[in-house]
């Protein structure tokens, strides 16, 4: 039963679309799964230690190469994020190399690349007179509103299903570092960097290989976000606050389970629309000051994440 | 033209060197609390944004007399900074370094929408305007003078706590070696709270200082949150000489590196600079990492 399960829920989750039409719930459901892929692309590597506040950088490169490409060079989508990707892994490798090479890990690591999403974030704005600054940015829309060519589709469903995928495939990617040997080269990292060096570990390539998959995710994950919303601002796809959220709601979700970003992600966007729905414009800054609460609640009390404490409860053990 | 251009460059750099000294106030409590408790507040700037309000709130709307509600401030923040220390770090002191980064990450959310849903997020100021001060031809801002030689004097009375009294020199052996410390008998969670409580006071000395120059809105943290953390990063976490020659080096890139370009750029090239720094001289980092 345990086995077959992911299957059935994930053949629901294929059919779902095409019995079920309410624009609302499909589009909360499209949201979920981008972010629930998002934060699945930095757990592949928070979950070594390698906490980055970058990933807001990634994504951005990725919505605004992406959105940039199409608006300015009429690059299709189709070749415009294989190269937004490309550059965010080249921002990441920038960043990243000297970071391991030099051996900078901890608090340090964090911060190095917390200076990366500010400096995404400021170039963005102060290139407003290409990139529109903290106004946001617009990818032009093709006639008629849909088009393969331009990655532009107006049905919620065609949307449900490239969010479905990608974030199955985030999962498949992040269940493949498991099964793989790099995860024991980057667990073994993890726990001493030097003893692992010593015995035969490269560490430098292997944390290279693992945040450049993740840079990798994160930048396509920008870029459909950009396509489905049609509408991308510094706040929402770059910066501090977005790679503290993909900390905050992995950590909520658990941090070392397969399905802990996605419940984070669920638990997240779900609060924010309750209260955006419930309170309404009075509601701002409620759902961060719920998540700010639960995050430090979780990181003290919890730190295994709702997943991880629920599972580590039925397992019986490291609680 | 070239007389113009001049003093303008003129002008950027004494306004960078005037900013310097106040990054160098707010880099002063971050150090000294990473010094010594090896935590990052990551929610230090809006610990100051909340001191600004404070401020707001004393002055343009009960009309307490400034200093009256700077002392006041002052020691709200630092009575903040020591609920901080007991509700957030003191449960998480032995758990790895990353996860007390992230509980004050918490806090910055938590605050931050706090201050939106408390405050709204209209822009305040306190509706005083200090004069411009004119040497020859160059205006320089009355209220960053004043902040600039505050922090001078703060450091220097920072730096008199830790080199003169009792507990300051506790606080620096605690800094130098915090698992002997207790076996002599000196008592860490004093010390932690009194570091706590000066880091905290600290930030919102640096709210007295930044509510002259800037209007106060709830999300003023972030624009120069990253700045103060890569001074301290740049200066040696917890290295206050450091931090303190730090804050010029980046606040000139960003006034003169801005001269040229817009204000962004200089920002950008500061945070280029930094992560350029962090490879061409990680040794003064090194010699801290656990």
């Amino acid at each position: 039963m345990a086995r077959i399960l992911p299957w059935i829920i994930g053949a629901a989750l294929v059919v779902l679309p095409f019995i079920y039409h309410s624009p609302y719930p499909l589009h909360i459901m499209v949201l979920v799964l981008l972010w629930s892929f998002v934060y699945t692309s930095w757990s592949v590597m928070g979950r070594f230690g390698l906490v980055s506040l970058g990933h807001g950088g990634f994504m951005g490169v990725g919505a605004y190469g992406t959105a940039l490409l199409w608006n300015h060079l009429g690059l299709s989508p189709w070749l415009g994020i294989p190269i937004a990707v490309a550059a965010a892994v080249l921002l990441a490798l920038v960043v990243a190399y000297p970071c391991f090479r030099f051996r900078i890990t901890g608090h340090y690591f964090a911060l190095v690349t917390l200076a990366l999403s500010a400096i995404v974030l400021q170039v963005i704005t102060a290139t407003r007179d290409l990139t529109g600054g903290s106004l946001g940015y617009t990818p032009e829309r093709v006639r008629g509103g849909s088009s393969l060519l331009a990655f532009q589709f107006t049905d919620k469903e065609t949307w449900y299903l490239i969010a479905l995928a990608v974030w199955m495939g985030g999962l498949w990617v992040r269940h493949a570092v498991d099964k793989s040997m790099l995860r024991y080269a980057l667990e073994a990292i993890a726990e001493d960097e030097d003893a692992a060096a010593a015995a035969g570990v490269h560490v430098t390539w292997e944390k290279l290989k693992i945040t450049v998959l993740s840079a990798a995710m994160t930048g396509l994950a920008g870029a459909l976000y950009c396509q489905y919303q049609m509408f991308i601002s510094p706040d929402t796809v770059s910066g501090i606050s977005v790679s503290l959220q993909m900390v905050f709601a992995v950590v909520v979700g658990g941090l070392y389970v397969l399905m802990g970003p996605t419940i984070g992600a669920i638990i997240t966007i779900l609060l924010a629309e309750v209260l955006r729905i419930g309170f309404g414009t009075g509601a701002i800054g409620f759902d961060n000051l719920i998540y700010g609460a639960l995050l430090v609640i979780f990181i003290i009390f919890l730190p295994y994440g709702i997943v991880g404490s629920i599972q580590a409860r039925f397992a019986g053990v490291r609680s | 033209m070239a007389d113009i251009f001049d003093i303008y460059l003129l002008e950027a750099i004494i306004s960078g060197l005037l900013f310097g000294g106040v990054l160098a106030l707010l880099a002063l409590g971050l150090n000294l609390v990473f010094g010594v408790i090896d935590v990052v507040w990551i929610c230090y700037a809006e610990m100051i944004m909340l001191g600004m309000y404070a401020m707001y709130y004393l002055f343009a709307v009960y009309h307490l007399p400034f200093v009256i509600a700077a002392v006041i401030s002052v020691a709200g923040i630092g009575v903040l900074g020591v609920l901080l220390h007991i509700v957030v770090i003191q449960p998480l002191l032995d758990a790895a370094p990353i996860n007390q980064l992230l509980a004050t990450g918490g806090v910055l959310f938590f605050m931050q929408s706090a201050a939106t849903v408390v405050f709204g997020i209209d822009f305040r100021n306190l509706g005083i305007r200090l004069p411009v001060l004119a040497i020859g031809e160059l205006p320089i801002s009355y209220a960053r003078l004043l902040a600039f030689g505050v922090a001078l004097v703060c450091m220097v009375a920072v730096y008199l706590f830790l080199a003169k009294t009792y507990i300051g020199t506790a606080i620096r052996a605690i800094a130098q070696d915090r698992h002997i410390m207790p076996l002599m008998g000196v008592d860490n969670r004093r010390v932690y709270l009194v570091t706590s409580a000066v880091g905290g006071g600290l930030a919102g000395l640096a709210a007295c200082l930044l509510v002259l120059q800037y209007d106060v809105h709830p999300f003023i943290g972030l624009s120069f949150g990253p700045l103060i953390f890569m001074v301290c990063v740049l200066g040696g976490l917890g290295n206050m000489i450091g931090g303190f020659i730090a804050s010029f080096i980046f606040a000139e890139i960003i006034s003169v590196g801005g001269l040229y370009l817009d204000l962004e750029w200089g920002y950008v090239f500061a945070f280029c600079f930094f992560i350029a720094m962090m490879f061409a001289r990680p040794q003064g980092l090194l010699a801290r990492r656990s």
